[in-house]
């Protein structure tokens, strides 16, 4: 048994150890906005916050999470992340949409740690997550409209 | 699957799925009284034809025949519907239709399909009838309902109007629903068009933006359990024998069943099932696998280019004479590698199966297929299988499957299970990289004769690739034993050249292939743009003036935008500004025609791409802002793709790239900027998902040749894990 907080409320899972929080959010909590890509930390569609920071969920044993934070696609709500969805709901960022989620929580989290990212900053902190899509140079853009957004 | 706009509107399907909402935006569906849409059309309240539904809130819901994995015919074909029924944008909803082969076929392919770019080419006029047909039978209703000649109704952004009275589409829903739709509906001069031309938000970004879209992996049924399969690993293996007692013993797995794809282990959770599998001992048998590595494929196809049979794709003047009389011959041999589509969502599928029937969901791209396949692995009439065509996080051509592979795969899970119950089946990345399906393996022998002065006299060029088309329902559209999607690209240039012969060798192997984003174009484009270039180099010819000259005196739209994105990178002629290197390429693919002028790094001895211009010619630009959104997305696929990707065989022929960490995508840092424009055109729209891709391959090594003097003829640019 492993008790957690996921988008602020708690939850017990009794599930083996090693399983994955990705599958533990997914298959358990049915929170499927975290999503499935490549199961070894490479891809980021599954990029959940935990305790504050960007975070794999696909290599996340749920053993580790006793007590942790974590907060997904469905709760994020930070003015960050609420600029970001704004920012990517208006430029059209999303094509298929499997990635968004993770580019969606990476992106509000460079924004709380950086509110006013370079060029390379964004390359820097979204380049762990593909999009297959390649619709980079919206998430570019998108992530300059959000800053300018959260500067008022 | 049903896109809202509202976020307050979401639609409840007979299973209690939550599924997706959308924009922010001001609608006027705000009552929540759109959730009344079910798939069956019951709650609307006029339904004129098979694509639209009209309900009493006013929402028009548009039944959308083609998938929807992000090249955006939920928006598009939407846009066809609202532009002709005169409708407000914020009243568009779209719902992805349901397997109809008769109903919701792609005209261009007698079927229900997506694919070959075709989505909008094939629905323009189709929909725009069918929005025309709505709106004059709300025409109809007003004018019974007021009194007047239908003649003095104007419509506007969802209002009617007739002097002082105007009412919006849900008041005359009713009563529109009882007249007799017009058979040929006049459509729109398209001078008078509204939507049509100009930007609007997509259906679905809200939705997709905050995890609120519904595709296949995310469904849940009750007491569904979760499948995964143990394929063989070596391309065209099977099961010789296996050992289940360990992936028993592992908590939540519940059966382990033989089925023809492989050994399928059922579970009550994702991590339990792949677990279980991998607790499984399974003996292949490889006897009808491919065993050769790619490296010595490559060597048997550049063997048959010179020694297979040749067919003629397209011939024209002497060729050989040519060759013989030339001032100089220019040889290049280009290989080109297996490729996967690796679309973000693995594969994936879901079933229930209950008293007979059965009810599947799934990114289906040939719906029709896969939902004969489900009824014919459970033995049952297709009647009796409902099939559900769900948001597919990505394709790029490997949810196309003639075989019917996933519809075949979860019609043989439940059938295994020998019962009735729910079952979702999910791949991951390795089940997809080392699952076959690649772009095909190619090999173009080229040769160029110059003359004296450095004109292009002839041009041949042999093509060796494995046939996507034979050994499936596809073969029947091979001519003569000649599979074009193979070489298309490479004849029918628009380039102006006498002497010239086009042959294709058909190569064999048990690596299953299959179309892969622009087909026969990701190494026709590459391949005749960089050979191109080297003879007009050789001959002293600017890569723009001299396409330029080249082209045959019809080829105007190649013209135009050749000379748009000439215009837009400024080009002067210099190959070499600097640290960077600017190149040039020119590919029609899917009667779309595309120019790219990329600008290249060299950094540590390996291309960036700093910059692409990108000009294209679709005809009438129905969504402007979709057609930039798939210019940029195909460059960067095509840029991750020619730059580092390759799959290949090792020795023994088992698959060496088997996830992301070796089969190398493209990430944002090695993206470029990309500046779009659009032809303006009345001509009828063709496709945008796919033409974007083939030049930028070409334009990228015509740069890096600019500016190193290195060729690269054996792609990717960067050496694979595998070779």
């Amino acid at each position: 048994m492993t008790t957690f907080t996921v988008n602020g409320e708690e939850r017990t899972v009794d599930v083996p150890g090693d399983t994955p929080l990705l599958w533990v959010l997914r298959d358990e909590l049915k929170l499927t906005g975290t999503k499935f890509g490549c199961g070894v930390a490479q891809c980021g569609a599954c990029t959940v916050m935990l305790d504050g920071t960007t975070r794999r969920s696909c290599v996340t044993p749920v053993s580790t999470l006793e007590g942790a934070d974590i907060r997904t696609i469905e709760g994020l709500d930070s003015p960050e992340a609420q600029a970001v969805q704004a920012a990517w709901t208006a430029i059209d960022v999303p094509q298929c949409g499997w990635c968004q989620s993770g580019q969606v929580v990476s992106a509000a989290a460079l924004l709380y740690e950086i509110p006013n990212p370079t060029d390379e900053q964004i390359d820097q902190a979204m380049a762990g997550n593909i999009c297959r899509c390649a619709s980079y140079v919206r998430i570019r853009q998108a992530i300059k409209d959000a800053a300018k957004t959260l500067e008022g | 699957m049903t896109i809202t706009q509202n976020r307050r509107n979401f639609l409840a399907s007979s299973l209690g799925l939550v599924i997706a909402v959308s924009l922010p935006m001001r609608g006027r569906a705000q009552s929540g009284a759109a959730l009344a849409f079910q798939p069956d059309g019951t709650d609307a309240t006029f339904a004129p034809n098979a694509f639209i539904r009209v309900a009493e809130d006013d929402t028009v819901t548009v039944i959308i025949k083609h998938i929807e994995f992000g090249q955006g015919p939920m928006t598009g074909l939407s846009t066809l519907v609202a532009e002709e029924m005169d409708a407000d944008w914020g009243q568009m909803r779209a719902e992805s239709a349901p397997a109809d082969d008769e109903k919701y076929k792609n005209l261009l392919f007698g079927l229900q399909a997506t694919g070959g770019s075709t989505a909008m080419a094939n629905s323009y006029t189709q929909m725009r009838k069918a929005g025309a047909a709505a709106r004059a039978m709300l025409v109809q209703a007003a004018a019974e309902e007021w009194g007047v000649d239908a003649s003095t109704i104007t419509i506007a952004n969802g209002v009617l109007t007739s002097g002082d009275k105007t009412s919006t589409f849900g008041p005359l829903a009713a009563k529109a629903a009882k007249l007799t739709p017009p058979e040929d509906p006049a459509v729109k001069n398209p001078k008078d068009f509204v939507l049509i031309g100009k930007d609007r938000p997509k259906l679905d970004s809200y939705a997709k933006s905050t995890g609120q879209a519904v595709f296949t992996m995310d469904m849940d049924l009750p007491d569904m359990e979760y499948v995964v399969i143990r394929h063989a690993p070596m391309l065209g293996g099977t099961v010789a024998s296996f050992d289940d007692t360990e992936a028993m013993k592992v908590p939540g797995v519940t059966a382990v069943r033989q089925i023809p794809q492989g050994i399928a282990v059922y579970a009550t959770s994702t991590y339990a099932a792949l677990s279980g599998r991998s607790a499984l001992t399974v003996d292949w048998d490889d006897s009808n696998a491919e065993t050769r590595s790619s490296a010595q494929m490559m060597d048997d196809f550049v063997n048959l280019a010179a020694s297979g049979e040749l067919l003629v794709a397209e011939e024209a003047g002497d060729i050989d004479a040519t060759l013989t009389d030339a001032a100089q011959v220019i040889e290049t041999e280009f290989r080109f590698p297996f490729l996967a589509h690796a679309p973000m969502e693995p594969l994936d599928a879901v079933i229930q199966v209950k008293d007979g029937s059965a009810e599947t969901w799934g990114g289906y791209q040939f719906p029709g297929f896969d939902k004969q396949a489900v009824a014919t692995n459970l033995g049952i009439d297709a009647a009796n299988v409902k099939l559900n065509v769900m948001l597919a996080g990505g394709s790029f051509g490997r949810r196309a499957q003639p075989t019917a592979q996933i519809g075949n795969e979860i019609g043989a899970i439940a059938k295994a299970a020998g019962r009735d119950g729910a079952w979702k089946l999910i791949w991951t990345r390795e089940d997809d990289l080392a699952g076959g399906f690649y772009r095909p393996m190619t090999v173009h022998k080229m040769r160029g004769a110059l003359d004296a002065e450095g004109n292009i006299l002839g041009w041949h060029n042999v093509v060796v690739n494995q046939s996507i088309m034979a050994g499936g329902p596809m073969e029947q559209m091979m001519e003569d034993g000649k599979d074009p999607t193979s070489y298309e690209g490479s004849t029918k240039m628009p380039y102006d050249l006498a002497n010239l012969r086009v042959n294709w060798v058909r190569a064999e192997s048990p690596v299953p292939v299959l179309w892969w984003r622009s087909v026969g174009h990701t190494h026709t484009g590459y391949a005749t743009e960089v050979f191109l270039d080297q003879l007009l180099e050789a001959g002293g010819k600017d890569p723009v003036q001299g396409r330029l000259d080249l082209l045959k005196s019809d080829m105007t739209r190649d013209r135009a935008v050749l000379e748009k994105v000439a215009a837009m990178a400024g080009w002067d002629g210099q190959k070499v500004k600097g640290n960077k290197g600017y190149g040039v390429a020119l590919h029609e693919s899917f009667n779309t025609y595309v120019a790219q002028i990329a600008e290249v790094e060299d950094r540590d001895g390996f291309p960036h791409v700093t910059k692409v211009w990108c000009a294209v010619d679709c005809g009438v630009a129905v969504n402007p802002n979709v057609i930039r959104a798939q210019m940029e997305g195909g460059i960067g696929f095509g840029i991750g793709s020619v730059l580092f990707n390759a799959l290949t065989l090792g020795e023994g022929g088992n698959v060496v790239e088997q996830n992301f960490d070796d089969y190398r995508m493209i990430r944002i840092n090695e993206m470029p900027a990309v500046e779009v424009e659009i032809i303006e055109s009345s001509m009828d729209p063709t496709g945008v998902g796919e033409p974007g891709l083939p030049p930028v391959g070409p334009a990228v090594a015509n740069a890096w040749r600019a500016l190193t003097g290195t060729n690269v003829t054996t792609l990717p640019f960067k050496t694979p894990a595998g070779a």
